[in-house]
């Protein structure tokens, strides 16, 4: 039996490596979506492009206008002349804020007054909006802050000779501090969480839907019945045409995690062995998978088809980018369902929180349940439609 | 170019889509669970965060700084444990994402004037969360600490500072800054990429396969012709895609639509041209299905999905890949989508976004005929 799988595999091997294209095919493409993935995918908001639009042209407003030019968050790339020319600005999608100080504000201020700051946001993209806003009147904040002492000295005196009597002595105000400690991704970078994920998306679209088509091809020439000719029986034919892709999948697991650690710096803090085993209890899963879709599909655009409605949403629904908790609760339930899911929560583990398995083990074992579910039920079926 | 030998082939590919309903099932049950998926399941919004609390102070003053939290719709009070070590292990194990820590002398240092100092201990695995959960937290801290000093000050001289400078914020487009308002709009580009190109993709590279291109050649039919014949009858399935995400967007969702009904019909018939030309040159490159499939994902759905502005900015990414984004059709299209449901802007502001797609769609149809008439001699 060893000796007739053995063979498969090394057909296998020989018809997918024969052609040169697809020798390429299969190392590049995982290669270039590591390195667009891991640098287009990316939340973190800073240096936002915003309008200042100064209607009042005082040393006060140009004094904001620096404090937003001198923040970490802000680029000011254009300075409008009216409210028109900034909405246009806005609409085009040429800056995602207008900071607008209208006429008077320096007078307010001096007045004691409180003198506004118009800030008009896209919120076309409601995540950036919503960090702009935070930071802008962060800004705004830090920005007002600089007159206080001197209000409260002039409220001060004017009270003084008010009521003629005379409080010295100094006082101080009560304040809040915020300490933060982030854990696990101390600078918040969000390339550390996503690079991970992106190689459980790479390995899972590799051995799924190339297996699943690989299998196919078979049936749409018509060599399988050729196969069947033979005396290879169906579950030697079902290894042997899975074990290549499983290669190739560790292969790919191996280059893309070296890939993720030397080019983006991605911190593995948990066991290398570790991420290994469950590479290969996940494969089981994805192997398994593509398996079960062969066997539904007729045609290779059938199996690409069925791959992609099966691998869309296991794959949003695994928390890559959108986290599970914000998730509906019944849906929520639904992940539990999802294999993708658990090899997602233990990459992310082993790389960014270096956990080991004492923590990831009910992970391990829902894909180990999952893998052989699924390559049981596909050798099944397989068996029966080859008879 | 004849029309009734393009009929004939737009027929034949339609018979040939028709005939395999399991495809033709699956080619409209794709944006279908998509749509499910982004209207319903996916957000990237923060709120309710999940918020482990120690209070080690257990004053009134302590207690009116968890009522901030409390009263927030950003936080979720999960539990008040008595240990630090507590929250570290829930942190661990994505219990929580953020822990409270309030110090002993909490309510001391307020009523003496001084500055107290609060802890939060994030989870930053997920940096998008966490930094805009600190966003909510300095905000939170920053109208306490003024509210807390105008009250002392309101207690020690009887008059009110009135803040020099206050921020007005107003938020255009998307008010309820919603996640949903702008994936929904953006999923058209990204499904009709999918079943633009990946579906046309394998269609030529079957007949490769199968030697029936041979025969096809054989035949009086020119290069343009079969190749718009093909676009034909897949454009069918992908206006009927369309017309579905538009319809269920709108009413099922409730994504505001500003624009003109006819400005988006344009854009999304001139992107969808542009996509399915795509699949099928891939497909005359390539001969081979599996090949086809794998380059479609690499030119088409990939890009599509992370180099438009879909879901992640574009002014975040680095400079090159800034650069590269613009022969990225889907960026154009994005924008077109964007502009057409959320901000109601016409023609005047989206030109340049016409332009571009309608030049690559002829770009694209051009390198197509030129590449089937190559393979023909």
């Amino acid at each position: 039996m060893w000796r007739r799988i053995r063979e498969i595999v090394i057909k296998e091997f020989r018809q997918t490596l024969r052609e040169p294209r697809m020798r390429i095919f299969l190392f590049v493409p995982p290669m270039v979506q590591l390195i667009v993935f891991g640098y287009a995918v990316n939340l973190d908001v800073e240096d936002s492009r915003i309008a200042f639009l100064d209607r009042d042209q005082t040393p006060a407003s140009r004094a904001l206008h620096e404090e937003f030019e001198g923040s970490t968050y802000f680029r000011i790339t254009a300075v409008p002349h009216g409210p028109g020319e900034a909405q246009e600005l806005l609409d085009r999608g040429e800056v995602v804020a207008i900071v607008g100080v209208l006429p008077g504000f320096q007078r307010d201020i001096e007045r004691g007054d409180t003198a506004s700051v118009q800030i008009l946001i896209d919120g076309s993209n409601s995540n950036i909006a919503g960090v702009v806003s935070s930071y802008a009147s962060r800004v705004v904040a830090n920005f007002s802050r600089r007159y206080l002492p001197g209000r409260e000295r002039a409220l001060r005196m004017r009270m003084i000779a008010a009521s003629g009597i005379d409080r010295p002595r100094a006082v101080s105000l009560p304040g809040l501090d915020a300490r933060y400690r982030v854990w696990f991704n101390e600078d918040l970078r969000s390339r550390n969480y996503f690079v991970p994920g992106i190689l459980v998306n790479i390995v899972t679209i590799v051995t799924l839907m190339l297996t699943a088509l690989a299998i196919v091809r078979e049936k749409e020439i018509g060599t399988m019945e050729q196969l069947l000719v033979t005396p290879i029986r169906p579950i030697e034919l079902m290894l042997g045409k899975t074990l290549p892709f499983a290669l190739v999948g560790l292969v790919q697991i191996t280059l893309v995690t070296a890939l993720s650690l030397i080019l983006f710096r991605i911190p593995l803090r948990g066991s290398v062995l570790l991420l290994g085993l469950c590479a290969v209890l996940y494969l089981m899963t994805t192997l398994g998978s593509g398996l079960f879709i062969s066997t539904v599909s007729d045609t290779q655009q059938q199996a690409m088809l069925g791959s992609f409605i099966f691998f869309t949403p296991a794959f949003m629904l695994s928390g890559f980018a959108f986290p599970i908790r914000n998730m509906p609760v019944a849906v929520q339930y639904l992940t539990y369902l999802n294999p993708v899911r658990y090899f997602m929560e233990v990459v992310r583990g082993l790389f960014l929180k270096g956990v080991g398995a004492e923590v990831l083990w009910p992970q391990m074992l829902a894909m180990a349940v999952f893998g052989t579910a699924i390559v049981t039920i596909s050798a099944l079926r397989f068996h029966k439609r080859l008879d | 170019m004849k029309a009734r030998r393009l009929a004939a082939v737009a027929r034949k590919e339609f018979l040939h889509i028709l005939r395999d309903p399991r495809s033709l099932l699956m080619a409209l049950g794709v944006p279908f669970v998509q749509l499910l998926l982004f209207g319903y399941a996916l957000t990237l919004d923060v709120d309710r965060i999940p918020t482990l609390i120690y209070d080690a102070d257990q004053t009134p003053q302590s207690r009116e700084l968890i009522a901030r939290f409390d009263g927030s719709r950003f936080f979720r009070i999960d539990g008040f444990v008595d240990d630090r070590d507590v929250i570290q292990e829930a942190l661990d194990r994505e219990g929580a994402l953020l822990g409270i820590v309030i110090p002993e002398d909490y309510s001391e240092q307020l009523l003496s004037g001084g500055t107290a100092d609060v802890q939060f201990l994030i989870n930053g695995s997920d940096s998008n969360t966490a930094s805009i959960s600190l966003g909510y937290i300095e905000s939170i801290m920053t109208t306490e600490t003024l509210r807390l000093r105008a009250a002392e000050q309101d207690r020690r001289t009887g008059l009110e500072v009135p803040p020099p400078v206050e921020p007005r914020l107003r938020v255009l487009y998307n008010s309820e800054l919603k996640s949903r308002n702008y994936i929904v709009p953006g999923l058209i580009a990204v499904i009709l990429m999918i079943i633009g190109s990946l579906l046309t993709s394998m269609t030529i590279a079957r007949e490769w396969e199968m030697g029936t291109m041979e025969q096809v050649l054989s035949t009086p039919l020119r290069p343009s012709e079969l190749a718009l014949g093909k676009m034909l009858a897949y454009s069918a399935i992908g206006v009927a895609d369309v017309v579905f995400i538009v319809i269920t967007a709108i009413f099922v969702f409730d994504i505001p639509f500003r624009g003109s009904v006819w400005l988006l019909a344009a854009g999304s018939g001139l992107f969808l041209i542009g996509a399915l030309f795509t699949g099928i040159l891939v497909s005359a490159i390539t001969r081979s299905q599996l090949l086809a499939y794998q380059a479609s994902m690499l030119v088409s759905f990939l890009p599509a999905f992370l180099l438009s502005g879909f879901v992640f900015a574009i002014e975040a990414m680095p400079r090159p890949i800034q650069i590269f984004t613009h022969i990225v059709p889907a960026r154009y299209f994005v924008v077109i989508l964007k502009g057409v449901f959320l901000k109601g802007v016409g023609l005047g502001v989206l030109f340049q976004e016409f332009l571009f797609l309608l030049l690559y769609a002829l770009l694209v149809f051009a390198v197509t005929v030129r590449k089937l008439r190559q393979k023909v001699a």
